[in-house]
């Protein structure tokens, strides 16, 4: 007996193991593989718009800015939907918010392959024909004064636009579903009362439930801008895959992920290692994303009223 | 004691789904006294406490038939603000509940709701209910820090002074002291007596002590009926139900 739970603790024990060596391993990888990259460009490499295989000159600030933008455009488009479809789920009667929030659910089973067909073949269309002239030309937006800043210079239907669109229905119900379980957490007895003292239902919310899960709400928001950060499939089929940094919502450009899903195969060489240290600039991205949140939430967790 | 009814219940009947819980109860609260409801645990204290400020609406499948008076006015009827009702009605739970936010804004939460006030107008205010609850001293330095981070005997004086922040007329307190150490205890039982002068109080409690302590009247339920109601003295002296004899004496409870 004594000794079959030594083998067990063993086994548990390599296997924490491995999962604590895999994310310095991955950086190491990363880090060797680029290695060339970062001697020959230097730091200069993160904000150079070099992207030249004939003159062998690269640089990560398109990927980098398109990849930032897209997720803010995603997170921004997603977060109001995601708040109230959960609060409204939580709020309404099972029979009618249980199976909402299944359907929910179930737009996170769809594949991001999926996704990406369907933004090409419905969703380009209709940003083409209908979205991008009634911002451009219904509105007269482009004719302002920043208006082409704002929109770009032309529109074709893809671009960064486009992509955020898809992007914010992906992590929509990620978001959703967390941000379910924070509502569902606030004690009854809180909420009373909240209540108890006069409170309408939407002061309860934002005065009480809202700063009770906070925490939870962001954990919610981080988990989705994770996954904008990271995705490839979908973003690849609308984005347009120029080598260009973002000109406005109409432009195209590209992502971190969709540059080397494009050209990882074809690459070799000092290509090749760029796009590694592409990856690692990723890496360090999501992990500073994740790092700064978490700090940020230690920070203000005193003046939010939680006991420490 | 029928001239100054603060609260009048009459043909109180309540309902979970299909299962009665109150049957027939009548009662009334006089004005500027502390009335303690008693009785074994499920028998129906606090859901009849729970009627009184309509608090039990925000679940579903819950029911209440009968009339609660609050001086003459039928609080169950239809079309009563009970955004008013809850500020003319304030309730202490079980637990202490402050609100994750700061000591002063706890205070001040209530009043942001009813009043426009000015700041200076704002912090005296939050000062006289943090007094009136006897909790100023402890506080003063501290009024920015959690709310949170209070002991429990605390927090819970921090709940009441955002329960009398507002001027109520009623204050419901649903068996306040059930999480809260003894010495804590006696500051609250303390503190009840002093808010008699200003507010009726109704209290729900476990424990028969503290109801001949601090309670004017008192009323028995058994079984979400009322067994008998009249002044504290005479119940726990005289009663005059067999049942009521039975459990103040500690028979079953």
């Amino acid at each position: 007996m004594q000794r079959r739970d030594r083998i067990f603790k063993w086994i548990c024990a390599g296997c924490a193991l491995c999962i604590g060596l895999l994310v310095p391993g991955i950086f190491l990888q990363l880090g060797l593989h680029s290695a060339d990259a970062w001697r020959e460009f230097g730091v200069g490499f993160l904000w150079s718009s070099d992207w030249d295989p004939a003159q062998e000159l690269y640089g990560a600030w398109p990927n980098v800015a398109g990849t930032l933008f897209t997720t803010g455009l995603a997170l921004l488009l997603a977060v109001p939907p995601a708040f109230v479809a959960a609060l409204f789920v939580v709020e309404v009667p099972g029979w009618l918010g249980r199976p909402l929030s299944y359907c929910v659910d179930l737009l996170a089973a769809i594949p991001s392959v999926i996704y990406g067909m369907w933004g090409l073949f419905v969703l380009v269309p209709l940003m083409l024909e209908h979205v991008q002239p009634f911002f451009a030309e219904t509105l007269g937006l482009a004719e302002l004064p920043g208006g082409r800043w704002l929109l770009g210079e032309d529109y074709n239907g893809f671009g960064f636009l486009t992509a955020g669109v898809i992007l914010a229905l992906m992590i929509l119900p990620y978001m959703s579903a967390v941000m379910r379980d924070v509502f569902r957490m606030t004690p009854t007895v809180l909420r009373e009362s909240a209540y108890g003292l006069g409170c309408t239902r939407w002061e309860v919310t934002r005065d009480v439930v809202v700063r009770y899960g906070v925490r939870g709400l962001l954990g919610g928001i981080f988990i989705g801008m994770g996954r904008a950060l990271g995705e490839t499939m979908a973003v690849l089929f609308v984005i347009g895959n120029l080598m260009e940094v973002p000109a406005g919502l109409f432009s195209g450009g590209t992502t971190i992920a969709a540059t080397l899903a494009c050209n990882f195969a074809e690459s070799d060489g000092l290509q090749r290692s760029s796009l590694f240290a592409l990856g690692l600039v990723l890496l360090v991205l999501c992990l500073g994303i994740q790092i700064a949140a978490q700090y940020y939430l230690h920070l203000t967790g005193a003046k939010r009223g939680e006991a420490r | 004691m029928k001239n100054n009814t603060k609260i009048s219940v009459r043909n109180l009947n309540f309902y979970y789904g299909s299962n009665q819980a109150l049957f027939d109860n009548w009662l009334d609260i006089p004005a500027n006294r502390v009335t303690a409801v008693i009785g074994p645990s499920g028998c129906g204290k606090s859901t009849h406490l729970r009627v009184y400020n309509r608090i039990f609406e925000l679940h579903r499948n819950q029911r209440a038939t009968g009339e609660v008076l609050l001086d003459g006015e039928n609080i169950l009827a239809p079309g009563v603000d009970l955004l008013d009702l809850r500020r003319r009605v304030g309730m202490i739970f079980q637990k202490p509940t402050p609100f994750p936010m700061s000591i002063f804004d706890n205070v001040a939460y209530p009043l942001r709701l009813h009043y426009k006030l000015s700041r200076s107008e704002m912090a005296d205010r939050v000062e006289q209910a943090l007094r009136s609850a006897c909790i100023w001293d402890e506080v003063k330095d501290k009024l920015r820090e959690s709310g949170m981070a209070l002991s429990g005997g605390q927090q819970q004086r921090l709940c009441i002074a955002r329960a009398i922040a507002a001027e109520p007329e009623v204050l419901l307190m649903d068996e306040p002291t059930s999480a809260i150490d003894p010495v804590a205890t006696l500051r609250i039982e303390e503190l009840v007596l002093e808010l008699r002068q200003r507010f009726t109080i109704v209290i729900v409690t476990h424990n028969m002590q503290q109801a001949s302590r601090i309670s004017d009247y008192t009323a028995f339920f058994y079984k979400g009926s009322i067994v008998e109601v009249g002044e504290t003295s005479r119940i726990f002296t005289n009663p005059s139900c067999k049942k009521t004899e039975e459990y103040i004496t500690g028979r079953f409870g």
